[in-house]
């Protein structure tokens, strides 16, 4: 049989999706090991055991200082702004691009405008929302919603100029307002292309997120990370990076999932 | 009851259709056939109102056409006739739930039952009942022009335009498709405009006949001149459907 023709089982499925994973766990552990054995104060790979203790420290025990399990409230932190901040992008993605792509007016006024903003590097201007909205919450979701939202609005007009114009026809046809249009026609149907557009727009929200973070705050994943990059503390920063990416993996995969369950007619 | 003055239309330097002039009478089943690009497209999207003319007007009942697609004028295409994201019930449904509810554009109560009665009416009446509950993606080509033909319908729209509704059919499946067809044209107040380019369909369908055609071409500049109606022939015996099915038979599927 030729290659392209031989597929994986159900089990060859699981076995070569997860023999990377495993390759680079026995990688990491055998440099573990020759670097801790040249130096056993190295702080660079620290062997499994060290990084559990860590774990067990952040996630397990209340913080000396504060009393508070750090572990989780730097994940909670970092989980609301990111949800605010995704979720207003959203909303302003759907608000700005629904006209944009059906009403050839609003398009003519906001299209321009939107192109040019969408080219503002986010970060360059963190300073300024600093300024502005002072260094607390506001600013790092903001900093979400700016990142994010130009590329939500672009996306979602783009869809919406995708409908067949035979579809706006006929509705109108059967005596549809521009507002029914919207409501009934575009909207329903541009819904889950909105959710694979934050899917999409979910990684650069980490990266803004972690950004903020990093600069200005006193709790959240990437201030944690930041923070103790000061002592070489690499048994806290690799579990809080394992731990990012499978939030990531989470979001994209409940995402896709809440896709198929709500929009069954989509991509059939 | 429709009027066609004198109409042109021009894209920049490429004259689609000249000179198009045409009186139709109320309950007349139009036929048109044509070659590829001769603007037979470019005139239904005129009577739809997608389309303005660049000169000469188009009069439905003494009044200016209304310059946008409206509910007197239904129509059926070839593809996306049909509403993905709405089940085949729902897809009927709309039509009588945007009118009565402005705002929400969906009904509620009595109201919607009334409405889904009228659907379920409707999709009956296609044969498309049990198919209520599925999406069109579900459905067979055949099954979704029948779907797009009921959701116009329920309208009871008084011009009917079909854009070629049955070319991507399979030729038997047609035949019912035809049968079906002319069943409603015989129960509904309607005057059909129809573009098709299976010339039997063309003869046998319609009462009469329209044939675009570029009367003088330009073989330097093909795009110099447009097309025209070159005949408008009296066709077929729509009113007494054996003898359609007849014709039918004994040339199936010509083209």
């Amino acid at each position: 049989m030729r290659l392209i023709n031989r597929r994986p089982g159900g089990l060859g499925i699981l076995a070569s999706a997860a023999i990377p994973f495993a390759l680079a766990l026995i990688l990491y552990v055998i440099a573990s090991s020759i670097r801790l054995a040249e130096n056993p104060d190295d702080k660079l790979l620290p062997d499994l055991s060290t990084i559990g203790a860590a774990i067990e420290r952040v996630a397990f025990e209340p913080d000396r200082r504060t009393g508070d399990y750090i572990f989780w409230t730097d994940t909670g932190a970092s989980l609301q702004r990111l949800v605010t901040g995704v979720f207003l992008a959203a909303l302003v993605g759907l608000a700005v691009g629904v006209p944009n792509g059906l009403v050839p007016w609003f398009g003519a006024f906001w299209s321009p405008a939107i192109r040019a903003l969408s080219m503002i590097p986010p970060l360059a201007v963190l300073p300024i929302l600093f300024i502005v909205f002072g260094v607390g919450e506001l600013a790092k979701v903001m900093l979400i919603l700016l990142g994010t939202a130009p590329f939500l609005m672009r996306d979602i007009e783009q869809r919406v100029r995708e409908l067949p114009r035979e579809q706006l026809i006929k509705a109108q046809t059967l005596d549809a307002t521009s507002w029914q249009v919207a409501l009934r026609v575009v909207l329903p149907q541009v819904l889950p292309r909105l959710i694979d557009g934050v899917r999409l727009s979910l990684g650069s929200a980490w990266l803004f997120l972690i950004a903020a973070e990093a600069i200005a705050s006193t709790d959240g994943l990437g201030y944690r990370i930041f923070l103790v990059r000061r002592y070489l503390a690499m048994d806290v920063i690799l579990p809080y990076v394992a731990w990012i990416t499978f939030l990531a993996f989470l979001f994209d995969f409940g995402l896709r999932r809440l896709n198929r369950r709500c929009f069954p007619w989509y991509g059939a | 009851m429709i009027e066609v003055r004198n109409v042109w239309k021009r894209y920049d330097d490429k004259t689609v259709l000249e000179k198009v002039s045409l009186n139709v009478e109320r309950n007349e089943f139009i036929t048109i056939v044509g070659a590829s690009g001769c603007g037979k497209t470019t005139f239904l999207r005129m009577l739809l109102g997608e389309v303005e003319p660049c000169e000469g007007s188009i009069f439905v009942e003494g009044e200016p056409l209304i310059p946008e697609p409206h509910a007197d004028r239904g129509v059926v295409f070839q593809r996306y006739s049909v509403f993905p994201h709405l089940t085949v019930l729902e897809n009927v449904l709309l039509g009588l739930d945007l009118a009565n509810a402005r705002w929400l554009g969906r009904t509620f109560g009595r109201r919607r039952t009334q409405n889904v009665e009228r659907a379920r009416e409707m999709l009956k009446r296609v044969s498309l009942e049990r198919t209520a509950g599925n999406y069109p993606s579900e459905l067979s080509g055949g099954m979704q022009q029948r779907l797009a033909l009921a959701q116009t319908l329920v309208k009871a729209p008084r011009i009917l335009l079909l854009d070629e509704p049955f070319g991507a059919l399979d030729p038997g499946y047609r035949t019912d498709m035809h049968e079906l067809l002319l069943d409603l044209f015989g129960e509904l107040d309607l005057t059909v405009f129809m573009i098709t380019h299976d010339i039997a369909e063309g003869f046998s369908l319609g009462s009469r006949l329209l044939v675009f055609d570029k009367p003088r071409v330009d073989p330097h500049n093909p795009d110099l001149y447009g097309a025209t109606i070159t005949f408008d022939l009296p066709v077929g015996h729509h009113r007494r459907l054996d003898s359609i099915v007849d014709t039918m038979n004994v040339k199936p599927g010509q083209e």
